[in-house]
């Protein structure tokens, strides 16, 4: 069984731990510059979005690793479990949506005109 | 730090162990999907679980799953984690004020437990009670999110290893599904949405470049630079940390539930004040 990752995975947990300990420990370590502030708010939401996007959108060709675009049924999956979510405020309601519409396309065979 | 007091101790905890039962069913599911997830890139059970053990943040072990399968190069990955855990230096600084008498070893040990979910249920069972709790802290922290999370982590790995054909069953959209999921759950304005916006179209126009793992980094680097040229609305950038408005701000998936608890709050209060105004 690999373990290579493990690795990745402590380091994953040390360059978190700062963000999560720091104030806790250092009185006053929060008092950042607005702009870092303002900076640091707005990365979740632009890594989650971008890694989405780019997740259904560029593919790698297998033989040489060129990027292509790519459209299928994964954009209108993604796209339903953003709208449930949104609207429901529920994240597992849109994952199960997103899912559930990507299987039964598939299984009607109306992904593969997409792709 | 906002004083209510009008809770009495063992109340405020029955209230917590309720909302952390639900939060603990969603740690349970998402942890189930993020082994599926994992199982999905190549990841062992062990592997897995050592995320689920050592980042113990659920966005970032979905995006690190999807750097991997995408033979993002590891420091790529541990920046673009460190960035996206950034959001618990707001969450640590909100509770700073309420732990500043727990002696430092154990404030050490909770900060590594720190969650959007366990600073959702921590500053709403603080705010009940006027005071902190650390044994609240706990309950939040290691009950309803780090048991079932790696559990359910090693579950989604093992059952993963069952499914044959992933992709027949919808299970490869799951990942980018989640991160949207997650994204719309952190867009709480127009900054937020430009910078979400921002990032995608960035991330893919230099995916198209220079390949995907470029893209991911190009995007959400970009795209909170982008969201930084609008204008603060004003409003909804005023949540004070450490208030029920930034626990909901940043709080997710359990956005709902933090809500809930505001609502149920001021509801408590105009009932007060009608008991109050009432005749006799």
């Amino acid at each position: 069984m690999s373990v290579e990752l493990v690795g990745l995975a402590l380091l994953m947990g040390l360059v978190t731990y700062p963000s999560r300990a720091l104030p806790m420990l250092v009185p006053g370590i929060d008092r950042l510059p607005t702009a870092a502030l303002d900076y640091l708010r707005l990365v979740g939401p632009a890594v989650l979005a971008s890694l989405a996007a780019v997740n259904v959108m560029v593919t790698a060709s297998p033989s040489d690793g060129t990027p292509a675009f790519h459209i299928g049924i994964e954009w209108a999956a993604v796209a339903m479990c953003g709208a449930l979510t949104a609207w429901r405020r529920n994240l597992l309601l849109g994952l199960i949506g997103a899912v559930a519409l990507v299987a039964i396309a598939r299984a009607a065979g109306v992904a593969a005109l997409l792709i | 730090m906002p004083v209510t007091g009008d809770v009495t101790l063992s109340a405020s905890r029955r209230r917590l162990a309720v909302e952390a039962l639900a939060i603990g069913s969603s740690a349970v599911a998402f942890g189930f999907v993020y082994g599926l997830a994992a199982r999905e890139a190549g990841l062992s059970v062990i592997e897995a679980s050592a995320m689920s053990v050592f980042a113990f943040a659920g966005a970032a072990q979905f995006a690190a799953v999807g750097y991997v399968a995408g033979g993002l190069a590891w420091p790529g990955i541990i920046l673009l984690t460190a960035l996206v855990n950034a959001r618990h230096l707001l969450y640590s600084a909100a509770l700073a004020p309420w732990l500043r008498t727990t002696p430092r070893p154990r404030r050490a040990l909770m900060a590594h437990l720190l969650t959007d979910e366990s600073f959702a249920l921590t500053i709403a069972h603080f705010e009940r009670l006027g005071r902190s709790d650390e044994r609240g802290y706990w309950i939040a922290a290691i009950a309803s999110t780090f048991i079932p999370w790696n559990l359910a982590t090693i579950a989604g790995v093992t059952v993963g290893a069952q499914i044959t054909d992933p992709a027949r069953l919808g299970l490869d959209v799951v990942f980018p599904a989640a991160m949207t999921g997650l994204a719309v759950g952190l867009v709480t304005g127009r900054r937020e949405l430009v910078a979400a916006l921002g990032g995608a179209i960035l991330g893919v126009a230099a995916g198209l470049l220079a390949g995907p793992g470029v893209g991911v980094v190009v995007g959400g680097l970009g795209g909170p630079l982008l969201g930084m040229a609008v204008p603060r609305s004003g409003a909804d950038d005023a949540a004070a940390l450490g208030t029920p408005a930034s626990a909901e701000r940043y709080a997710m998936p359990a956005s709902h539930l933090v809500e809930q608890l505001a609502q149920n709050r001021e509801h408590r209060s105009a009932s007060q004040a009608a008991d109050e105004e009432a005749p006799g």
